[in-house]
């Protein structure tokens, strides 16, 4: 025992200190009131109060996806910790470093069903990277440490810290972060180089070669993004991103072919389909990319990058894996392509992009335009077109229709740019998000694109945006439906709207004043432009309410158990191909 | 015939992991959450100084499954290692089973007999029953408790399988 101990909450906070965390989104209650009386005592943390535990974890993983930091979370036990559920689970399934410190009761009642008594770490096992339980203070400094190595490193992913009351307040040793080291879990960065040169050869041998990049990407960092356009035109190759990756190739670039997937591209979903080598650079074959699985990618030959091995092969069996960072790894495998000055034969890829121009041709986003209702897909375009100039710019998504559309036609140029509920499909997910990334960037313009029904999950962070004066704008296209679940009711339940329809919705202008921000309805096309521009200018919160088409549906699409090549462009084609039994069962 | 990439087999792996609370649940979770078989799974102490328990567990899957399972046991933060020992080589496997039988006349005298073939002892007797007690391979052990179902067998206990490698392998894992 040294003289200088400390109570286990100034130990948390002085090792959150010096992991270099500045913000910590949280709410307290009883078991906390510990922590948040060493929060109220110092300054170099800033707390920010949410509305609802839900909140702050959308909050961290915001501020986590838009800074490359581990985004931090406090809540107290019980209900606060079952409220931090979903959004755990949001950052496991997306990849988001998190680490979410939870109240516990003290260590003498666990067990107990004792007043706001949860099992925490039951709860939350299958659904964070890693969990600990803190019984002993002296293992406190030493567990928080290895949480924020854990969260980042490797695949990122949440991780919770369940934190005992009497532990808070028990004496022990503080312990710094380098005096940490980790026994079993030690992430491999580096690739095989013997598996990067094999690659590098199926490659510059191909005919038809695609590049299909992903979350990944982002994950490994900026410079990974760097690497992978260097990979792109080095080569020549065509490349698409999963949803996940937007914005690691730039847009804007002439070798990406849009987003590839269900809702993706013509061009990226034949290209997919057809090519003949597919380099995978930290994507993970997700369901909504593959389509139907006997039918995927038929004639390629299938190379895999990934930080995490059991990513590979897991949908899809490739050729050869390669386990390692993808920074690392693209940084080994241009060197390598350069120095044998390997190429793909000029004669093949001209002819493999002239197919893909083929394709182009088809202008798959293209829209039944209209100047009578605003279509969703137009004042995305337009909000693109009024914003793209502008220097800082970052989206966030809801879940829906017009997250697909956000995908489509707002162009992504840099990593970072976009947080979306990817895996779990969170609604609700974008509006704290967009609180998160407007403490970590406060001067940057963040607009939550938002469907009606999905901004009204989290509603109540309105408050919080209000606290903190954060001037976060909610582009709300609003078609009076959970137009996903509409359209795919359409689809397949023969167009019975069962409980799909937004009913009794809230006056979003009187919603934005009563929050004390600014709220906007626009209903014509016309005003779009000077609205959103309006919007832009404001330097407080704003509610943008756009009424727009309620019939709108999203394509083009890949119905549920088809393939790359059976894509629907639009409301003509549903009748054509009636959508299976198996594709039935599928989501 | 069933392609090779849908044929099932049985796999027993050795997973090691740093024996704290939890860790038989976050295995346990791993095989229910994501649809495993979980054939036999026995687990204790192995390394008293470094805090290190060894996990056997014995399970089934196509060869794309088997890899599955050994890379999420793998990406466990506590898990130190995991050999897949059915494809690494040579390996001896032992499981130990108690076996209840009651009866009388030339049924018990039947299953000494049968006891002694399959070198079981008895462990603990009455007038109307016995304990054995086997050591074997899960085959030897299911052959024994099927020749004792018509004589009396009341109840079973098993210690599911113990495996390592032969030879002078030892299993790799960061420390
Ligand atoms: C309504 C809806 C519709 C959708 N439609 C589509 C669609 O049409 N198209 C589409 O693409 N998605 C779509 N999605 C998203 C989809 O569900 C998946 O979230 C997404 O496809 C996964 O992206 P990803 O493969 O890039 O993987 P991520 O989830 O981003 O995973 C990243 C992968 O990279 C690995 N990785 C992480 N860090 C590193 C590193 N440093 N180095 C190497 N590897 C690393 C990880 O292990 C993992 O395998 C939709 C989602 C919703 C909600
Ligand atoms: C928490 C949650 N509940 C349910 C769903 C299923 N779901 C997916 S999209 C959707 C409708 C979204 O409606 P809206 O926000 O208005 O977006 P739109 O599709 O109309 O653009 C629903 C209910 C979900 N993804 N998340
Ligand atoms: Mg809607």
């Amino acid at each position: 025992m040294s003289k200088n101990q400390m109570t286990g909450a100034e130990i948390l906070l002085k090792a959150l200190t010096d992991q270099g965390v500045d913000t910590v989104f949280g709410y307290p209650g009883g078991a906390v009131l510990p922590i948040y009386d060493e929060i109220f005592k110092q300054n170099k943390i800033k707390h920010i109060l949410v509305r609802q535990e839900g909140g702050a974890v959308h909050a961290a993983e915001g501020y986590a996806r838009s800074t490359g930091k581990t985004g931090v979370v406090l809540v107290t036990s019980g209900p606060g910790a079952t409220n931090a559920v979903t959004g755990l689970l949001d950052a496991m399934m997306d990849s988001i470093p998190l680490v979410c410190i939870c109240g516990q009761v003290p260590t003498h009642l666990i067990g107990n069903d004792a007043f706001q008594e949860a099992d925490t770490t039951g709860i939350t096992r299958p659904c964070t990277k890693h969990n600990y339980l803190i019984k002993d203070i002296d293992d406190l400094a030493r567990r928080v440490h290895e949480a924020f190595h854990v969260a980042s490193s490797g695949r990122p992913g949440p991780v919770v810290i369940d934190f005992p009351k009497d532990v808070t307040m028990a004496k022990g040793d503080y312990i710094p972060p380098t005096k940490v080291v980790h026994k079993s879990y030690n992430p491999q960065v580096k690739g095989d180089i013997g598996k990067i040169e094999e690659a590098v050869k199926i490659l510059s041998a191909a005919k038809k070669p695609l590049i299909y990049a992903g979350g990944g990407v982002i994950n490994s960092g900026p410079a990974a993004s760097q690497l992978l356009t260097q990979l792109v035109e080095a080569t020549g190759a065509p490349c698409t991103l999963t949803l996940m990756g937007l914005g690691a190739l730039a847009a804007s670039n002439k070798h990406f072919l849009g987003m590839v997937g269900m809702h993706g591209t013509y061009e990226a979903n034949m290209a997919m389909h057809d090519c003949d080598a597919m380099l995978c650079v930290g994507a993970r074959f997700d369901d909504r990319v593959t389509g139907r699985l006997d039918a995927f990618s038929p004639e390629s030959k299938k190379i895999h990058i990934d930080i995490d091995a059991s990513s590979i092969n897991k949908n899809v069996h490739v050729d050869l894996g390669i386990v390692g960072d993808v920074g690392h790894v693209l940084e080994d495998m241009i060197k390598i392509w350069k120095s044998g000055r390997n190429k793909v034969a000029d004669k093949a890829l001209g002819a493999w992009w002239k197919e893909i121009d083929g394709w182009r041709g088809r202008d798959c986003l293209s829209y039944g335009a209209s100047d009578k209702v605003i279509k969703p897909q137009y004042a995305i375009e337009r909000l693109y077109e009024l914003t793209k100039k502008q220097k800082d710019v970052y989206i966030t998504t809801e879940v829906g229709q017009h997250q697909m559309w956000v995908a489509q036609h707002y162009g992504f140029e840099e990593p970072n740019r976009l947080m979306t509920s990817g895996g779990l499909g969170t609604m609700g997910y974008g509006l704290p998000a967009a609180m998160g990334v407007q403490i970590a960037h406060p001067d940057a313009l963040v607009i939550d694109i938002a469907g009606e029904a999905s901004a009204l999950m989290n509603i109540q962070e309105l408050g919080t945006i209000a606290q903190y004066n954060l001037p976060v704008k909610v582009f709300i296209l609003n078609n009076q439906y959970m137009g996903m679940v509409r359209q795919w009711q359409e689809l397949l339940h023969g167009g019975r709207y069962s409980e799909s329809y937004s009913e009794a919705l809230p006056d979003f202008v009187k919603l934005a004043d009563a929050f004390g921000g600014v709220g906007m309805r626009v209903e014509a096309a016309d005003d779009l432009d000077d609205a959103i521009k309006e919007m832009n200018a404001t330097d407080k919160f704003v509610i943008m309410d756009i009424a727009v088409d309620p019939e709108e549906n999203c394509f083009p699409m890949i119905p549920s158990g088809a393939a790359h090549n059976e894509m629907l462009f639009g409301p003509e084609d549903k009748a054509a191909s009636p959508v299976s039994e198996e594709g039935m069962v599928l989501v | 015939m069933t392609p090779i990439h849908e044929i099932e087999s049985s796999h027993t792996m050795s997973v090691l992991v740093d024996n704290e609370p939890g860790v038989l649940a976050r295995v346990i979770g791993l095989f229910s959450g994501r649809g495993y078989n979980i054939e036999s799974l026995t687990v204790a102490e192995v390394d008293v100084t470094d805090n290190l328990s060894r996990i056997t567990v014995v399970t089934s899957g196509t060869p794309m499954i088997i890899e599955q399972i050994k890379a999420q046991l793998e990406r466990l933060v506590p898990v130190h290692g995991v050999s897949d020992l059915t494809v690494e080589g040579p390996h001896v496997e032992r499981e130990l089973a108690l076996v209840k039988v009651v009866g009388k006349g030339e049924k018990r005298v039947e299953s000494l007999r049968i006891a002694d073939i399959f070198r079981a002892r008895a462990v603990d007797s009455t007038n109307t029953s016995f304990v054995f007690e086997i050591v074997g391979d899960t085959g030897k052990l299911d052959a024994f408790i099927s020749l004792m179902g018509p004589l009396g067998l009341v109840d079973v206990s098993r210690t599911g399988v113990a495996a390592i490698a032969r030879g002078t392998d030892v299993m790799e894992h960061d420390l």
